[in-house]
């Protein structure tokens, strides 16, 4: 849902860019951000009408993609059953339902919605746009992990998320390749360094990289980050409670000078897609991407061949954070007025209803324990195992961070590291100090 | 309004001196009509345009989260401080339409006029060529975007190939190296310019009396002479809106840069920032606005100088 994602699903459609994207933002923005309101009015309005008796729900969904929309409507129609209430469901395209979430939420939204973990969360539950639902976490608590549900908490300590699906990024490797050449998978940073030399001497590119998109290369920064300053030090500084400016992350992009001879040198002018063919294609060794790579190769015996491990561990709490996306279920302001809403996530909250939506969208990790992993192919299982061993989770910068932040200032600061190995951590601070202040 | 008053003062006075009559009192609903006609396109103007012009320009001096009114806190000039203090790609972006507009100016253009006196030889086939040239004007940015990636791309692109560089590590990254990425999109930008260019002087070329051409061909002019002292001076009107195209093609140039990397790494360009700035993810509306309003002021300048020219010619006249 964030612009990694949007981006590659426009990459995937075409060469990088989509103009009903544009036209759509553009031009029919403004009916649709009037259009948006009115849709959630008249669902909230119909709604207390046939409350007589019967239960109703109002859904919005941002899924609006083929394969999770029909896993959606399995859910709904799944509770449906179950509970004896109605979901009313409003399909709104995932660009749309994205960019004009301030207008949906103060209008009339419905009472449950599609949304994800991170920074965006935390910050409309401050602006009591959101129904706190740790009534509904009592009842689902069991089902997560510890990170997922640190994940799930807003800064006033309360919970807001029913976490349903997540993918881990981390680095993706063929395993005949290295078999062949008897690479091990390193645990540490010197390993991970040491091991790129080597690769460098059988004439392959190390690490695989790709930043024309200018949003891959953001997931470098978080591991470097996490794993140099720890997990809280990234979500206070992509929160911006700690200043740009200061050693801690001028020490992260000088170990990541050390690893900028290994990656892809020509990674400003080709996207991720590009790089997955080259790590398919066995000119790359590994390549540090989310687990949506896979999804790329099509061809069975490439796709059984890639296998998966962490970011390695350099110097604080060793592998115990993963980044990781989590999308799930919020409650709007008056859908916490709504006992069936609750009920309704507190379903998908449950190994039952996740499964449910697996049953039609297996490309991604439901996140409740107990859910059914038997499908899951072994790569899946151990993503599935690493999410499980997290202590936290991150979000990916774009969802951590003040989107403009991600989008504005990141991308550019990223671009021109990777161009020449400089950045100014100053102006980074003096951007976000005026960005962050006009929330 | 007072167009229609005017009209109907002039009318009565015409009706005393003249009781011929040929200037008749309005009717009622005659000013109706013509309030109608007059007051719609004013209003539309009024909403779609002035309005809109005149809220960005004062959202551009407050800080605003997008979310409700009351979060409006007024900022002073400090988005215009951090756009030009402390936004690193605006600067490169003010380079790079100034080196879009001289580009265009000095390349684009004059290869559109070039091609237009070849195509108004009366060669054979000058409908298909007119065509061809024309077409890159009508594409859709998404073909755009295909068409130009076949052409540059590093390991399988049409330009490497010819240069022989393609597949090997001496292959230049056209879209990605940022030396180099500006004038790739510079090329692409010439590649639509040129035939817009080319049908306005052709229309032009073909609005030219044929009488003068003659005449100067009496006098002894040679085809060049002709051209330079007599048709193209005659096309006064073609040549200021051609001026006016280019410097506006010039500012708002955006599809290009946006199709190759959103207007990122060596291709920023000051409307690229300003949907960056507005549009999506990133919004961050104090500065998107005040980015909007440095690009409006500068546009106002060649609007300014075209209207001046247009309505002076016709007090002129």
């Amino acid at each position: 849902m964030t612009m990694h994602e949007d981006a590659l699903r426009r990459a995937s459609s075409q060469g990088g860019w989509d103009r009903r994207t544009l036209l759509k933002t553009l031009g029919v923005g403004a009916v649709a951000m009037a259009g948006v309101p009115l849709l959630a009015a008249c669902t909230g309005g119909s709604a207390p009408a046939s409350s007589g008796g019967a239960k109703t729900v109002s859904f919005g969904s941002g899924s609006s993609d083929e394969v999770p929309k029909a896993a959606y409507k399995a859910v709904t129609d799944a509770f449906e059953k179950k509970s004896g209430a109605k979901v009313t469901t409003n399909v709104v395209p995932h660009n749309d339902f994205q960019n004009k979430i301030n207008t949906y939420l103060q209008g009339s939204p419905d009472d449950a919605f599609t949304w994800f973990a991170g920074y965006r969360m935390q910050y409309y539950a401050d602006k009591g746009l959101l129904a706190p639902i740790d009534d509904v976490w009592e009842k689902i608590g069991g089902n997560y992990s510890d990170a997922l549900k640190k994940a799930s908490t807003g800064t006033d300590g309360k919970m807001y998320l029913v976490p349903n699906y997540n993918y881990p990024w981390g680095f993706f490797y063929r395993k005949s390749l290295w078999a062949e050449k008897g690479y091990q998978v390193p645990k540490t940073f010197d390993e991970l360094t040491a091991l790129s030399k080597k690769m460098q001497g059988d004439g392959l590119i190390p690490i695989e990289f790709a930043d024309k998109d200018g949003w891959p290369a953001m997931g470098t920064f978080d591991y470097l980050n996490m794993r140099l300053n720890g997990y809280q030090f990234h979500m206070d500084l992509t929160a911006h409670k700690e200043s740009w400016d200061q050693k801690k992350v001028s020490d992260v992009f000088d170990t990541w000078k050390a690893l900028l001879p290994y990656q892809n040198p020509n990674a400003l002018g080709m996207t991720w897609q590009d790089s997955a063919k080259n790590l398919g294609d066995k000119k790359s060794g590994m390549y540090l991407l989310g687990s949506f790579l896979t999804q790329q190769y099509t061809d069975k015996a490439v796709a059984d061949d890639i296998d998966f491990f962490p970011f390695p561990e350099i110097a604080m709490e060793g592998q115990d954070a993963i980044e990781a996306p989590i999308d799930g279920l919020l409650l709007s302001k008056k859908g916490g007025q709504n006992p069936a809403a609750k009920d309704f996530l507190a379903y998908l909250g449950t190994p039952e209803g996740q499964d449910v939506y697996a049953s039609v969208d297996s490309s991604n990790i439901a996140t409740a324990k107990g859910a059914d992993t038997s499908k899951f192919s072994p790569l899946n299982k151990k993503m599935a195992e690493a999410i499980g061993n997290a202590k936290s989770i991150s979000q990916f910068f774009d969802r951590d961070a003040l989107p403009a932040m991600a989008n504005n200032v990141m991308i550019p600061a990223l671009q021109s590291f990777i161009k020449d190995g400089n950045v100014d951590v100053k102006n980074l601070e003096a951007q976000a100090k005026s960005l962050y202040a006009a929330q | 309004m007072s167009t229609s008053s005017d009209t109907t003062t002039a009318g009565v006075r015409g009706a005393k001196q003249a009781p011929a009559g040929r200037v008749r009192r309005l009717s009622g609903r005659d000013k109706w009509v013509l309030g109608f006609m007059v007051g719609v396109p004013t209003l539309i103007q009024l909403v779609l345009v002035w309005i809109p012009t005149l809220l960005s320009a004062a959202l551009s001096f407050t800080r605003w989260n997008g979310l409700s009114l009351t979060d409006i806190k007024s900022a002073g000039v400090a988005n215009y401080q951090f756009i030009v203090n402390d936004y690193p790609p605006f600067w490169p972006a003010v380079q790079h339409n100034v080196l879009w507009l001289v580009f265009l100016a000095l390349i684009a253009t004059p290869l559109g006029l070039l091609l237009a006196i070849l195509l108004d030889q009366n060669i054979r086939g000058t409908k298909v060529y007119q065509s061809i040239f024309f077409t890159p004007v009508m594409l859709s940015l998404a073909l755009i975007g295909v068409i130009w990636q076949l052409f540059y791309n590093r390991d399988s692109g049409l330009l490497n190939f010819l240069l022989g560089t393609g597949g090997t590590p001496q292959a230049v990254d056209w879209f990605g190296d940022s030396s180099v990425n500006i004038w790739a999109a510079l090329v692409a930008a010439t590649w639509r310019h040129a035939g817009y260019v080319m049908i306005l002087y052709l229309a032009g070329l073909k609005g030219v009396d044929p009488t003068l051409r003659e005449a100067a061909q009496i006098d002894g002019a040679n085809a060049v002479q002709t051209f330079f002292r007599v048709i193209f001076p005659a096309m006064r009107p073609v040549n200021v809106i051609i001026i006016v195209i280019t410097v506006i093609e010039s500012l708002r140039a955006f599809d290009i840069v946006y199709v190759i990397n959103r207007g990122t790494n060596g291709l920023e360009l000051i409307s690229a920032l300003v949907i960056q700035n507005l549009v999506g993810e990133g919004q961050v509306i104090g500065v998107g606005s005040a980015l909007a309003v440095i690009l409006l002021v500068i546009s106002l300048v060649p609007i300014t100088f075209y209207l001046s020219r247009a309505f002076g010619k016709d007090k002129e006249a």
